[in-house]
C-alpha cells in the first residue's frame, strides 16, 4: 500500500540546533492523523517538511527521506504545484491583504480556474465549510486582514480548503475560535476526510481523541510513539506518553 | 543579617528618594516633549510667513521702508508671472519675471527622474529585503546608505564632468546638461532613500504573509506583489513621495546638471532652468527690496505649494485607500 506520506528516517537542523530527529513515520490516505506533543516539541517542523517550506529558512537542513505520493518531495520539481497539493492553516491568523472574496479565490485561479460561476462556487463551498460563510457573506470585498482574530483564521482554513488540496495540514487550527465553532469545524473536518488526508498537529490533547484515527506523540524533536488513538489513548506503551495524555506530564 | 539590613534599607530610601524627583520631573518631561512637537509647527509656519512676506510687496505694490511709513513701489504682473516663458529680471529695458519655463523645467526634471527612480528603487528594496542573504545583504544596505550620505554638489560634478561628455558621445547632442542629465543624476540622488524607507516597510511585513502566501502555492514574485506590496502599500507610498520631495527640492545637481538656461522644454535633450536652481543663482545679486528680490521669494511660495500640494495628494490617496477598505 503506498502511503499519503511517508516518512523515512528524517532530521531537521536548524543551525546547530536539532528540530527533528530520525522521524519514520507513514500517514495513510482518507485519515485524520493527529500530532499532540508540548512546545518546540518539532510539530510545525514536520509540516514544513512535507511541502517544502522549509527552505525558506536559510539555515534549516535535512536529511532523510520525505515521500509524497511516494516520490520524495527533493526530487519535485514543480514545488509549487507540490505545495498546492498541500494546504496549511497556521496557529496565527494570517489574513492576506487582498478581499475576503480574494483570499479564497486567489489560490484556485492560479490553478487556471477562471470561470466567475465556478469561482464563486468554490468560494461560497470553503466559506461554509469553515464556518464563516454567515458572518462574511454581506461583505465579501472587504479586506480580509479588518476581520476579527478568530473571523481571520476560519478564512485562514477556508483559504486552504480552496484549492482542493490532497493533504490539509491543520496547526494548532482552533487556538483564536470559540469552542462552539471549533466543534462545528471538527465535524466538518470529519466529512472531509472523505475527500483528503488530514494532519491535526493539536495543543489540545482531546481534540486528537475526538477526531484522530492515528495520533503520534512528539517530545524533544523526537517521535515517541504513534499509534491508533485509542491504544495512544488508553494503553500507551511509553510512559512520557501515558503522562502527557493523562496530563501529568513534566 | 546585622550588616545587611541597614544596606537594604538605604537602597529602599535611596530608590524612594530617585521616585520623588522622577515624580517631579514629570511635568517637565512632558513640558519639554510638548514643546519639541510643537516646534516642529512653529518653524514651518514661521518659514512659510517670512518667505511670504518678503513676497508680499510684488503682489501688493506696497512696501514698508521703516519707521511704520509705507511707499509704493512696481506691481508684478500675476498672469504675466504664471504665464510668460520670459524670465528677464535684470533687462534693463523691460525687465520679465515669467516663471512659466521655470515650472516645467522642475517639472520635467523631477518626472524622468522618478520614472527612473521609483521602479529602479522598489526593485532594488524588493531585492534586499526579499531575496538578497546574509553577507551580501548587509554590504547592500550600508553601501545604498552611503550612497544617501553624498553631497549633491557631489552628484552634480559627477553630472558635469562624467555624464556631460557620456551624453554628447551617446546622442550626438552638443551639450550634455539638460532634462535627460539632471533626471538620472537626481534619480540616483533618490534611489537611495527610496530603496531604504520601501525596504523598511516591505520587513515591516509579518513573516506569516509571506509563508501564507507560499503555502498557497505562489511562487516568490507573485507572494512579493500580491503580498507584500498591498500590505506595505502606506509605506511604499510614503518611500515614493520623499523620492519626489527630495527631486523638486534639489537645488545644487539641478543647477549644475540642467544646463540651467531658460527654456520651454519640447525634449528631453533640452537644457531648462528649475525653480530652486533660480533663486540659489540669483537671490545673491538681487537687490534688496528690489522687485527682482521679491519675486524670487514669490517663487519660494509658489515651491511651497508644490510641496503642499503633494503631500495633501498623498493624504488623500491613503485615505482613499483606507475608505475602500473600510466597505
Amino acid at each position: 500500500m503506498e502511503y499519503q506520506i511517508e516518512f523515512r528516517d528524517v532530521s531537521v537542523y536548524y543551525g546547530k540546533d536539532i528540530a527533528l530527529q530520525g522521524i519514520n513515520l507513514q500517514i495513510p490516505r482518507n485519515e485524520i492523523f493527529g500530532i499532540i506533543g508540548p512546545a518546540n516539541a518539532g510539530k510545525t517542523t514536520f509540516l514544513k517538511a512535507i511541502n517544502r517550506t522549509l527552505e525558506f529558512i536559510h539555515s534549516a537542513k535535512t536529511t532523510g527521506e520525505v515521500l509524497f505520493d511516494g516520490k520524495d518531495v527533493r526530487q519535485i520539481r514543480n514545488v509549487y504545484g507540490l505545495r498546492r497539493k498541500v494546504g496549511v492553516v497556521f496557529p496565527l491568523p494570517v489574513g492576506l491583504p487582498m478581499s475576503i472574496y480574494e483570499n479564497v479565490a486567489y489560490a484556485p485561479r492560479r490553478s487556471g480556474i477562471h470561470n466567475k460561476q465556478e469561482l464563486e462556487e468554490i468560494v461560497v463551498r470553503c466559506l461554509k465549510q469553515a464556518m464563516l460563510w454567515d458572518e462574511v457573506k454581506d461583505r465579501l470585498h472587504m479586506l480580509g486582514t479588518k476581520l476579527s482574530g478568530g473571523q481571520q483564521q476560519r478564512l485562514t482554513i477556508a483559504r486552504a480548503l480552496s484549492h482542493s488540496p490532497d493533504v490539509l495540514c491543520l496547526d494548532e487550527f482552533s487556538i483564536a475560535i470559540d469552542p462552539v465553532t471549533t466543534m462545528k469545524i471538527e465535524d466538518v473536518l470529519t466529512e472531509l476526510k472523505s475527500e483528503m488526508t488530514i494532519i491535526l498537529v493539536t495543543n489540545l490533547v482531546q481534540q486528537a481523541r475526538r477526531l484522530a484515527d492515528q495520533t503520534a506523540f512528539f517530545n524533544k524533536s523526537e517521535l515517541v510513539e504513534v499509534g491508533t488513538t485509542e491504544k495512544i489513548f488508553t494503553s500507551p506503551e511509553n510512559q512520557l506518553t501515558y503522562d502527557y495524555v493523562t496530563g501529568d506530564f513534566g | 543579617m546585622s550588616e545587611t539590613t541597614p544596606t537594604v534599607d538605604s537602597d529602599f530610601s535611596l530608590r524612594r528618594g530617585i521616585q520623588k524627583v522622577v515624580d517631579f520631573m514629570e511635568p517637565a518631561i512632558v513640558g519639554l516633549i510638548y514643546l519639541c512637537g510643537w516646534s516642529a509647527i512653529i518653524f514651518v509656519m514661521a518659514i512659510f510667513f517670512f518667505v511670504f512676506k518678503e513676497s508680499l510687496p510684488a503682489i501688493t505694490g506696497i512696501e514698508e521702508i521703516g519707521g511704520g511709513v509705507d511707499a509704493e513701489v512696481e506691481k508684478l504682473d500675476l498672469v504675466e508671472f504664471t504665464t510668460s516663458p520670459k524670465w528677464i529680471p535684470e533687462s534693463a529695458k523691460k525687465p520679465t519675471f515669467g516663471i512659466l519655463a521655470l515650472m516645467l523645467g522642475t517639472l520635467s526634471v523631477t518626472v524622468l527622474s522618478m520614472v527612473i527612480a521609483v521602479p529602479l528603487g522598489l526593485g532594488a528594496a524588493v531585492y534586499v529585503s526579499e531575496f538578497a542573504k546574509g553577507k551580501s545583504r548587509e554590504i547592500l544596505k550600508v553601501l545604498i546608505e552611503l550612497l544617501a550620505a553624498i553631497p549633491s554638489v557631489v552628484w552634480g560634478f559627477i553630472g558635469l564632468v562624467v555624464m556631460n561628455p557620456m551624453i554628447v558621445d551617446v546622442t550626438g547632442e552638443p551639450v550634455g546638461l539638460n532634462i535627460l542629465n539632471a533626471g538620472i543624476v537626481l534619480a540616483l540622488m533618490s534611489v537611495p532613500i527610496i530603496v531604504s524607507v520601501s525596504e523598511d516597510a516591505l520587513r515591516a511585513v509579518p513573516d506569516s504573509f509571506r509563508e501564507a502566501g507560499i503555502a498557497l502555492g505562489a511562487n516568490r514574485w507573485e507572494m512579493v506583489y500580491k503580498v507584500l506590496f498591498p500590505a506595505a502599500k502606506n509605506g511604499l507610498l510614503a518611500a515614493v513621495l520623499l523620492g519626489i520631495g527630495r527631486g523638486i527640492g534639489e537645488t545644487m545637481a539641478v543647477l549644475m546638471c540642467t544646463g540651467h538656461s531658460v527654456n520651454m522644454p519640447t525634449s528631453i535633450f533640452d537644457p531648462v532652468r528649475t525653480l530652486t536652481a533660480t533663486i540659489a543663482a540669483e537671490l545673491g545679486e538681487a537687490v534688496r527690496g528690489d522687485m527682482h528680490y521679491h519675486t524670487l521669494f514669490l517663487i519660494g511660495v509658489v515651491l511651497f505649494v508644490f510641496a503642499f500640494v503633494i503631500n495633501l495628494t498623498a493624504d488623500l490617496i491613503v485615505k482613499g485607500i483606507k475608505v475602500q477598505e473600510n466597505e
